[in-house]
């Protein structure tokens, strides 16, 4: 039982390092990210970010998908598949094509109560100007959350394949 | 596909309106629906029906996107990798313009229609504002980082999916489009709107140079590192807290 328990504390703790080592990276992959932003004239070199792997098959999520509501509504949570045990649950980094994507799943009473995103990308630098030749001036921004109230919002309507296996990886070590 | 449609005001006859909406969208889906085995545009692509037995509506739909590749260089073009014609780039946009003519048509002044976070906006909203319109974050679905003061006018997003994605460059088809995430663009209207943010979000990178160049639209792209990039004239959209 002792045993169980230190192994499990063990792997949440090398998932921390692991997820504080891989926000790290992130950041300091960033400042490439945004060089490759600046040149927008369609003639640069292959980014030098890391080549993002070839996802994987499109075999079904071991968790239900958030099911996507024709109005905003509150954040869909994902149904538990069983009984988890109370904490806090990090999963692994998963490639979203367009970056990297963790997920922390928070397990109350054995059910999930919270998902929180750990790695996404949202903490780059404030707005600069780019130029590329023959092109205008166009700003760019890093996107930040907004708080004011909107009738209805435009996007993708479904959930990031990455969000999933992240959370399922957070989950399996709720289990 | 999720379907929104909010009119404001007390008026007889606005649920009778409504429900011709969703009907009208039932009919494009049960049409147009390239996963739809029964849909005309799947019996076209099985080749079961010649050009002239095509409905007066496909026909339109086929005279547009032929038209909206020219007036993209190429880059919209419902000729899918598998071979098979998907106009899907376009119908939806399409689709909720004529939806909002049905309810200008039925006397309604002040409404929106969403189909899959695409929208068609008119007049104001309940509380005799403009409409807000949010982009939602790509990386974070409840979380919206613009919101737009929109008036009639159309917003749309193209954008990657769950399902890798959903439009590839028409020019280099094996070639996944992996840069931007987003791109959301403002015009006159919806079918406007979507079908030059279908063909803009297929240019990858400078797509929103595409869009900067269109005169009476505004584009607002994010890419794979969270990093937006907005056309000159986007500002004038963007709500501004009081």
């Amino acid at each position: 039982m002792a045993k169980k328990f230190f192994l499990s504390l063990s792997l949440i703790v090398a998932f921390c390092i692991y997820a504080i080592l891989s926000q790290a990276k992130d950041v300091y992959v960033a400042p490439s990210g945004q060089t490759n932003g600046l040149n927008l004239s369609g003639n640069t070199t292959p980014t030098p970010n890391p080549a993002p792997t070839e996802p994987p098959p499109s075999t079904t999520p071991p968790i239900p998908a958030p099911v996507p509501t024709p109005a905003p509504a509150p954040a869909p949570k994902p149904k538990p598949a069983g009984q988890y045990k109370d904490g806090s649950y990090t999963g692994s980094v998963a490639d979203a094509y367009y970056g990297y994507v963790q997920v922390k799943a928070i397990i109350s009473g054995g059910k999930i109560t919270d998902v929180r995103f750990l790695n996404y990308p949202q903490d780059r630098g404030t707005s600069i100007e780019i130029n590329t030749q023959a092109m205008p001036y166009l700003t760019q921004e890093a996107i930040t959350a907004q708080n004011a109230n909107v009738d209805v919002v435009s996007g993708a309507t479904e959930t990031s394949r990455a969000f999933r296996e992240s959370l399922a990886a957070a989950l399996a070590l709720a289990k | 596909m999720p379907v929104t449609v909010e009119v404001v005001g007390e008026k007889s006859g606005t649920s009778e309106a409504i429900n011709k909406v969703f009907d009208y969208f039932k009919y494009v889906d049960e049409n147009f629906s390239p996963f739809k085995e029964t849909s005309e545009l799947s019996r076209i692509n099985r080749g079961e029906i010649k050009r002239d037995e095509w409905s007066d509506e496909m026909q339109v739909v086929f005279m547009l996107s032929e038209k909206t590749k020219e007036e993209t260089d190429g880059y919209f073009d419902i000729a899918a990798p598998d071979g098979k014609l998907n106009p899907s780039g376009l119908v939806k946009g399409w689709a909720i313009q004529n939806a909002a003519h049905l309810l200008r048509n039925g006397g309604f002044s002040d409404f929106y229609v969403d189909a899959g976070g695409d929208i068609q906006a008119c007049g104001k909203n309940s509380r005799g504002e403009d409409w807000k319109i949010g982009i939602k974050n790509p990386f974070k679905q409840e979380e919206v980082v613009k919101v737009l003061d929109i008036k009639s006018e159309g917003v749309a997003t193209s954008g990657t999916y769950i399902r890798g994605q959903h439009i590839y460059n028409p020019k280099d088809k094996g070639k996944e489009l992996t840069e931007v995430v987003s791109l959301t663009v403002v015009g006159p209207n919806i079918y406007e709107a979507d079908r030059f943010a279908t063909a803009a979000f297929a240019m990858g990178p400078k797509g929103i140079y595409f869009i900067e160049n269109l005169p009476g639209f505004e584009g607002y792209m994010i890419d794979k590192n969270g990093l937006a990039t907005e056309t000159s004239g986007f500002k004038k959209h963007v709500h501004v807290n009081a």
